[in-house]
């Protein structure tokens, strides 16, 4: 088969005609549950010995065309959906981690994660330390010998920050560790972070994979590269399993042991399985995905660089602009493009800022990103209202910061409607 | 082929060729992937021969136990190794002996002097695969667990 590109995989990976019945556009398999051959067919199927489909809470015909076509645009070897990227996120850890474990992770993320990291899964005594930088020296000045992982996002939300996958990926190797990168704002279109040394990717497909604001779900990519046996760090992988009679995982999985493992112990047993209606439509918002990507960073740039020059701002953190301190790191991860979600600071800080999101027309005031719609949020009277000042300093969400998802509307259109609320 | 990368039609080819594989470190216990294996290529219309001396004699999946491959009375198609990489040498040459027209190395067994020597021979070689993995991978069937196939088809997917 010859090595197809990105934009034909985003139309075809995972997705044959119907062997059933020869529909071309995959069908929405809509039930709970498949019949058995016999009771030995059963019994290899819940021993893990036969693949196969025996609840959809497990594994869904339609389900599997989503995780095998994330699978192939990440570069990685499985992929499992779920039904948002917390419950990925969620499944990722569960898999990792033991109680009193930790992982290291940068500020710069997504509020929610900050707040699912700090605080919900300290209940399970999971355990985050914050590194001071987001670099590969404050990564690796946060790790200690009871890191299990790192996390990090490939584009920083609330945006404008591009991290330092490469460099970041060897201190985590160094350390024995995988590398987890969540590439919700890039999709795997911007950057590949397998490609630059990350071991697990993760997406809230909610975001720009579906891209039409209308389903939840999230995705696990795993690479395949890591060695879960290399040290005793990582019981669920490579120690027997007692829910499948003393099974290894990954001695029995090899590259593809984790995302097995979190199928089936997480999936089975957490629960946060997608809905296949929902798997269908994200299917269908991939299919997309190159031409939506284009579009939302031309855009972006277009909207950064009048903002960029508009009197009532103070400063714009879009990494497509020349000035920015991550633009090197644009041209290296994700050359075609820097995304569509950035900062800016508004002169006059919180209430300007509530202001501007009360006097905007075209973008809408929501909680999300990755929509075709151009949307307009002020995270430090929403997203991010539950950390307190330093905190929202640290994530890049202080008082005057508005964070943009521009969509796939005209340019001229959105500069023209940020012109007139900005201008009160 | 001395290498670690083989394309789709090289495994199909000597998937659909074999008919008889003889499993080399097959194992009696259930939760082994020797087991495994064995019993998805049974289930899939492959006759399974088991060899291991530590239990010659006895049953595996109702297949008669061999000691060693040139103790087994008839034809082998394909030898499976589920054994560690130096081991895997003595393997092939024994292999070679039988007549067998593929060996197959599993997932961690990697011996490319084995493998040279085999295809000097005539014979196919696969090294650090899984027959289970590939079938169900051309098959389609890996897809149900979110695998990237690394296929792209407009066609109607077949069996093997």
């Amino acid at each position: 088969m010859p090595e197809y590109s990105f934009d034909t995989l985003s139309i075809h990976a995972g997705a044959k005609p119907d062997p059933a019945t020869g529909a071309r556009t995959t069908p929405i398999y809509q039930t709970t549950s498949f019949v058995f051959d016999d009771v030995d067919h059963a019994a290899s199927l819940f021993n893990l010995q036969q693949f196969g489909n025996i609840y959809t809470r497990i594994t869904n015909p339609t389900t599997a065309v989503l995780e095998e076509r994330v699978a192939a645009l990440e570069g990685g070897a499985a992929g499992l959906a779920t039904a948002s990227g917390h419950g990925a996120q969620l499944l990722i850890f569960h898999t990792l981690l033991q109680p009193g474990d930790h992982f290291v992770a940068c500020k710069k993320l997504y509020g929610g994660s900050i707040t699912q990291f700090s605080q919900s899964f300290q209940k399970f005594d999971w355990h985050v330390d914050w590194a001071e930088t987001p670099d590969a020296a404050g990564i690796k000045a946060a790790i200690t010998p009871k890191t299990k992982a790192v996390f990090i996002e490939s584009l920083a939300n609330p945006g404008g920050v591009i991290m330092d996958i490469e460099a970041i990926a060897k201190v985590a190797h160094e350390a024995g560790v995988p590398l987890i990168v969540d590439n919700t704002l890039a999709s795997p279109y911007l950057c590949q972070p397998i490609k630059h040394g990350a071991d697990i990717v993760v997406h809230s497909a909610t975001k720009f994979l579906g891209g039409h604001g209308n389903s939840m779900g999230g995705i696990i990519v795993d690479a395949g590269t890591f060695d879960w046996s290399a040290s005793d760090k990582y019981p669920s992988l490579s120690q027997p399993n007692e829910a499948y009679h003393g099974m290894k995982l990954h001695e029995t999985f090899g590259n593809i042991a984790f995302a097995i493992t979190c199928r089936v112990i997480g999936l089975r047993d957490l629960g946060p399985a997608i809905s296949p209606f929902n798997s269908f439509m994200l299917i269908t918002g991939i299919e997309t995905l190159p031409l939506r990507m284009q579009r939302h960073s031309e855009n972006a740039l277009k909207v950064a660089e009048f903002l960029e020059s508009h009197k009532e701002v103070s400063w714009v953190s879009y990494a497509g602009l020349k000035n920015s301190p991550y633009y090197d790191a644009h041209r290296k991860y994700c050359p075609k493009g820097a995304g569509a979600v950035f900062t800016f600071g508004v002169k006059g800080g919180y209430e300007a800022g509530v202001k501007l999101v009360n006097g905007i027309e075209l973008f809408s005031h929501l909680a999300n990103v990755g929509d075709t719609r151009s949307l307009i949020i002020h995270p430090a009277s929403t997203t991010h209202r539950q950390l307190n000042e330093a905190q929202q300093e640290a994530a890049g969400a202080g008082p005057d910061v508005i964070r943009l998802s521009v969509g796939l509307e005209d340019a001229a259109d959105l500069i023209a409607d940020l012109d007139k609320a900005l201008k009160g | 082929m001395s290498q670690t990368t083989y394309t789709s039609d090289y495994l199909a080819g000597i998937l659909k060729s074999a008919k008889t594989i003889a499993m080399v470190g097959a194992s009696p216990k259930s939760i082994r992937p020797s087991y495994i294996v064995m019993k998805y290529l049974q289930k899939k219309g492959y006759r399974v021969i088991p060899v291991n001396p530590g239990v010659a004699g006895q049953e595996i999946l109702g297949e008669k136990v061999y000691a060693s491959l040139s103790d087994i009375p008839e034809k082998v198609d394909m030898v499976d190794i589920f054994r560690s990489s130096e081991a895997a040498g003595p393997i092939v040459d024994e292999a070679i002996a039988i007549g067998a027209a593929s060996v197959w190395m599993q997932i961690g067994v990697i011996n490319p002097e084995a493998a040279a020597k085999a295809e000097a021979a005539g014979l196919k070689t696969v090294m650090d695969r899984c027959p289970k993995i590939e079938y169900s991978r051309l098959s389609g069937e890996a897809g149900w667990m979110g695998i990237n196939s690394n296929l792209v088809s407009t066609r109607r997917q077949h069996l093997l």
